[in-house]
């Protein structure tokens, strides 16, 4: 049966019909779909697949290793920064092994359309010794979650699935096949204590592994080399394309090319050496960074001419287009029509009547009084109060880092440093920061802007929904110096009375402004009416 | 046989419904069909876009290359000129003429539809025809009555159907102003 899916429901559907019994996950632009897709889908609620999000990338990255270790298929999601929450956990599951398949699912986000940054998640693999597989398209992207189980638990290694931002939200036809029945519950029953004995031992194993790794490249369904012709005596270049950066290929040139496809790794090194043998030069042509073009270069060795993003072949930055691909194989692209005369940048911003709006009013009229203030930001809708019309943010790093970057300044003596921060951000990675601040009782003032949602990826639930004076208070904040508020513009004389007594305390104050956002409202009032 | 199509607005004008239809409408029909769109930060009131591609052969590339795209289908005036370089050359703009005013430095609006008017374009005031036929909230549905003639590879039928299909779970009702608005669409357009 075909079934119309993005990459993302193609994954989702791909490791439920795969017999998954848990998917982890934080929400993260380009991965959400995965798992609200499996939320949703009927067959996951009848065998009460676990599904509900998880506080952070590294819980979830953990959770999943435990279901594994129980024997049975997990699947871990994230966008692409989620790997460097859970590296910790992710790269010791490759030391200690695991028992059912396990899945770890990396979005990357080459162009940033929703990112702090285009790191490669095929890197991670690769550091941490483990295969990734690479699709080129929504029913690779589902096929490969049977295939991608299967090989985890042949080798006893998770296995990494790195997609894009152009297959994870780009909807196509996929195949779909029967679903298979979840495994049974087998615990591991080999060590997986990681005392240094035990690790040096475990390391020599995942060591040994690495063969099995490359034969099961090299046998691959997934990596095929297509017409190896050389025409007359013109120089011939070779391609390896990688991905989904075979689409372009393919879109560009009708079939007459040298080209090996990569989509499994480590790479299939005997393919690209009978390549290399019998071109001029190769072309390397990977979305995200130029991970693939380095390693050949290595394998080929310094002579042989390697062309790629280093090379400046293709762009050094940004997601490949079908433009680039095609320029780099010498065809002529362009546009016919110039740009528009009448055009203006339509930057996101917050929602009209969105409580973030009056906290950044409050706060830009409380500050106006404190020349030398600074405000920290955070990961989520209100980083656009960043933009006009408020300009209130001087940094936006990662997940959690407005507190303890406030807390840092405020070490060196900057006064006052005011941390923002959304409630499921907090409870991502604010919480810890908060007790580091408490317990050198810094002078910062920290605004949980609270919404009872986690907003810019959609409206998913948020992890410490009701929680949060409560986690505060534990967290050793002096309860007079735990406020709430309702951010409204009738209410504003209140908030910068309370803002202004806050920053004014030397300590540790929270400031939690709390209504709900107008996305998520409107959405419960339809749900209601029906 | 093959149709590209950039649809583009602003966040929250629901170009994505319109994808959802022709997508339907392709599959029911027995298309190849590719459609990437953004989600994420880019629905909260800035420009927004998805790259349509139907097809009797199978299609490689996700993505619309430059000067490849036989239509675009916007729901506002300024945001049909953003995507200019994905044009072909025998290409079409159908778009609404009404410009969403959100953001502070928005083009002169005289000398942006007369730019518009040297363009292949035909441009109608979508808002106001679907509230003339009784479904303010139909604006997207007029625009695809208005785009049906162009996009060629499918039948007004065809759409007409996918319509029914996809608004089905919301009652007859919706339907039946959705289908409404969607032949005043195809009656102003007048190819």
């Amino acid at each position: 049966m075909k079934k119309l899916l993005l990459g993302d429901e193609a994954i989702a559907l791909g490791a439920i019909n795969a017999g998954l019994s848990g998917v982890y996950a934080y929400p993260g632009t380009p991965s959400t779909e995965i798992t609200e897709y499996i939320q949703n889908n009927p067959l996951a609620k009848e065998r009460g697949v676990h599904s509900r999000w998880c506080t952070n990338e590294k819980t979830a990255m953990e959770a999943a290793l435990g279901m594994s270790y129980a024997g049975k298929r997990a699947l871990v999601c994230m966008k692409h920064v989620g790997m460097n929450v859970c590296a910790d956990a992710f790269v010791n599951s490759a030391i200690t092994g695991v028992k059912g398949g396990l899945i770890v699912l990396a979005a990357d986000d080459p162009s940033m359309h929703s990112s702090q940054n285009e790191q490669d998640s095929r890197f991670y693999a690769k550091f941490a010794l483990v295969p990734c597989l690479e699709p080129s398209n929504q029913q690779e992207a589902y096929d490969m979650m049977a295939y991608g189980f299967d090989l985890s638990e042949k080798l006893g290694e998770p296995i990494v699935l790195r997609v894009v931002t152009r297959l994870a939200h780009s909807r196509a036809a996929v195949e779909v096949t029967e679903p298979m029945a979840e495994k049974s519950l087998f615990p591991a029953t080999d060590q997986w204590v990681l005392l240094p004995g035990i690790a040096r031992k475990k390391y020599v194993k995942l060591l040994e592994k690495q063969e099995a790794m490359k034969q099961a490249s090299a046998a691959s369904p997934y990596n095929c080399a297509f017409r190896f012709t050389r025409k007359g005596n013109s120089p011939a270049t070779g391609i390896l394309a990688c991905g989904i950066a075979y689409n372009y290929v393919r879109e560009a040139l009708a079939g007459d090319a040298n080209l090996v496809k990569i989509s499994q790794y480590p790479l299939p090194e005997e393919k690209i050496k009978a390549l290399a043998a019998n071109c001029d030069e190769l072309l390397v042509i990977e979305d995200g960074q130029p991970v693939v073009e380095e390693l050949v270069k290595g394998l080929l060795g310094a002579g042989y001419p390697v062309k790629g993003r280093l090379t400046g072949d293709l762009p050094r930055t940004g997601e490949l287009t079908p433009d680039c691909v095609a320029k780099a194989l010498g065809k002529e692209t362009g546009a016919v029509f110039a740009p528009a005369k009448n055009m203006a940048a339509r930057p996101p911003q917050l929602c009209q009547g969105c409580g973030h709006r009056d906290v950044y009013a409050a706060l830009n009229q409380v500050l106006a009084d404190y020349p030398d203030h600074r405000v920290f930001g955070d990961i989520g809708c209100y980083t656009l109060g960043a933009l006009p019309p408020f300009q209130s943010l001087s940094s936006c790093v990662d997940m959690g880092a407005s507190i303890t970057m406030a807390k840092g300044a405020a070490d060196a003596g900057l006064f006052p440093a005011v941390a923002i921060i959304g409630d499921s951000t907090f409870t991502h990675s604010g919480m810890t920061g908060l007790l580091d601040a408490v317990n050198d009782k810094a002078n910062i003032t920290v605004i949980i802007s609270d919404n009872l949602t986690t907003g810019m990826t959609g409206g998913q639930d948020s992890a410490g929904t009701n929680k949060y004076e409560a986690i505060c208070l534990g967290l050793g904040v002096e309860p007079e110096h735990v406020r709430v508020v309702v951010p409204l513009p009738k209410n504003m004389p209140e908030i910068t009375r309370v803002i202004k007594e806050e920053i004014e305390y030397k300590g540790v104050s929270v400031i939690i402004p709390r209504r709900e956002c107008i996305q998520t409202f409107a959405r419960h009032a339809r749900a209601k009416k029906q | 046989m093959k149709k590209d199509i950039i649809l583009c607005g602003v966040g929250g004008q629901g170009i994505l419904s319109i994808a959802t239809i022709i997508g339907e409408a392709a599959t029911k029909a027995g298309l190849y069909l590719k459609q990437a769109e953004v989600h994420g930060m880019s629905q909260r009131g800035g420009d927004v876009q998805s790259n349509l591609r139907l097809s009797t052969e199978p299609i490689w590339s996700d993505l619309i290359a430059e000067a490849g795209a036989d239509l675009i289908i916007s729901m506002e005036p300024m945001e049909a000129m953003r995507y200019l370089a994905y044009l072909s050359k025998d290409g079409k703009i159908v778009t609404s003429s009404k410009p969403f005013v959100n953001i502070p430095n928005y083009p002169d609006e005289a000398a942006l539809q007369q730019e518009l008017d040297t363009l292949p374009s035909v441009k109608l005031d979508i808002d106001t025809v679907a509230k003339d036929c009784g479904n303010p909230r139909g604006a997207n549905m007029v625009l695809l009555g208005m785009a049906a003639p162009y996009i060629g590879i499918l039948s007004v039928e065809n759409l007409r159907e996918a319509i029914a299909t996809v608004f089905a779970r919301k009652g007859e009702q919706i339907v039946e102003a959705n289908l409404k608005a969607f032949d005043a669409g195809i009656q102003a357009s007048n190819p």
